[in-house]
């Protein structure tokens, strides 16, 4: 079963409250999303660390149920 | 350590650029390999492909390794770099073609495209 936006979105806001979060479905299939997750809680981390932060948030749905999720990742900007 | 995991270690740490994907860098099998295939030809990085499809094992076993969910997956000198996202991201900025040579690993272009 596909993931809808919304609920991607709560998942990362319930694991990073301070995020902001952008979705764009970029098939209209349901299925190939693009996200851009702006957090605090990145400051300081490397990119791998940053989305596999956003990737836990996911539990584990990311590479399952979420086959395609383009991820940007950034700390806001000072 | 399980034989899938040891098999992993010797093909990170024995080669300077692996990358883990579904296909083969000739004829990769979803558009997120095939992205990565395309940044390193341009970058003209030597690189060893690992096609995950042929070895279920593997495919589970390299996203354990890594910590890391999904395929394809980049590793220079047995450091996991990242998936497709990062390694544009990176691309993009030009760190890719940095991490090359501040490894050593002779490159083509150093400019981003």
């Amino acid at each position: 079963m596909p993931m809808n936006a919304a609920e991607i979105e709560k998942m990362i806001t319930d694991a990073m409250p301070d995020a902001r979060v952008e979705i764009r479905d970029l098939a209209g299939d349901g299925d190939h999303y693009a996200a851009v997750v702006v957090s605090e809680a990145f400051r300081g981390k490397s990119r791998v660390q940053q989305h596999q932060m956003v990737y836990s948030a996911l539990q584990g749905k990311m590479g399952g149920t979420l086959h395609a999720l383009a991820l940007q990742t950034s700390a806001p900007e000072a | 350590m399980s034989d899938a995991q040891q098999s992993i270690e010797n093909t990170v740490k024995s080669q300077d650029v692996v990358l883990f994907m579904k296909g083969t860098k000739q004829f990769p099998q979803c558009g997120f390999s095939a992205q990565v295939v395309q940044i390193l030809e341009y970058v003209g990085a030597d690189y060893t492909d690992v096609n995950v499809l042929e070895d279920m094992d593997i495919r589970e076993g390299v996203k354990e390794y890594s910590n890391w969910p999904t395929i394809p997956q980049l590793y220079i000198k047995g450091e996991f770099v990242g998936g497709c996202d990062i390694v544009r991201e990176m691309f993009q900025a030009g760190e890719l073609q940095q991490m090359f040579t501040d490894n050593g690993i002779a490159v083509k272009n150093t400019e981003s495209a």
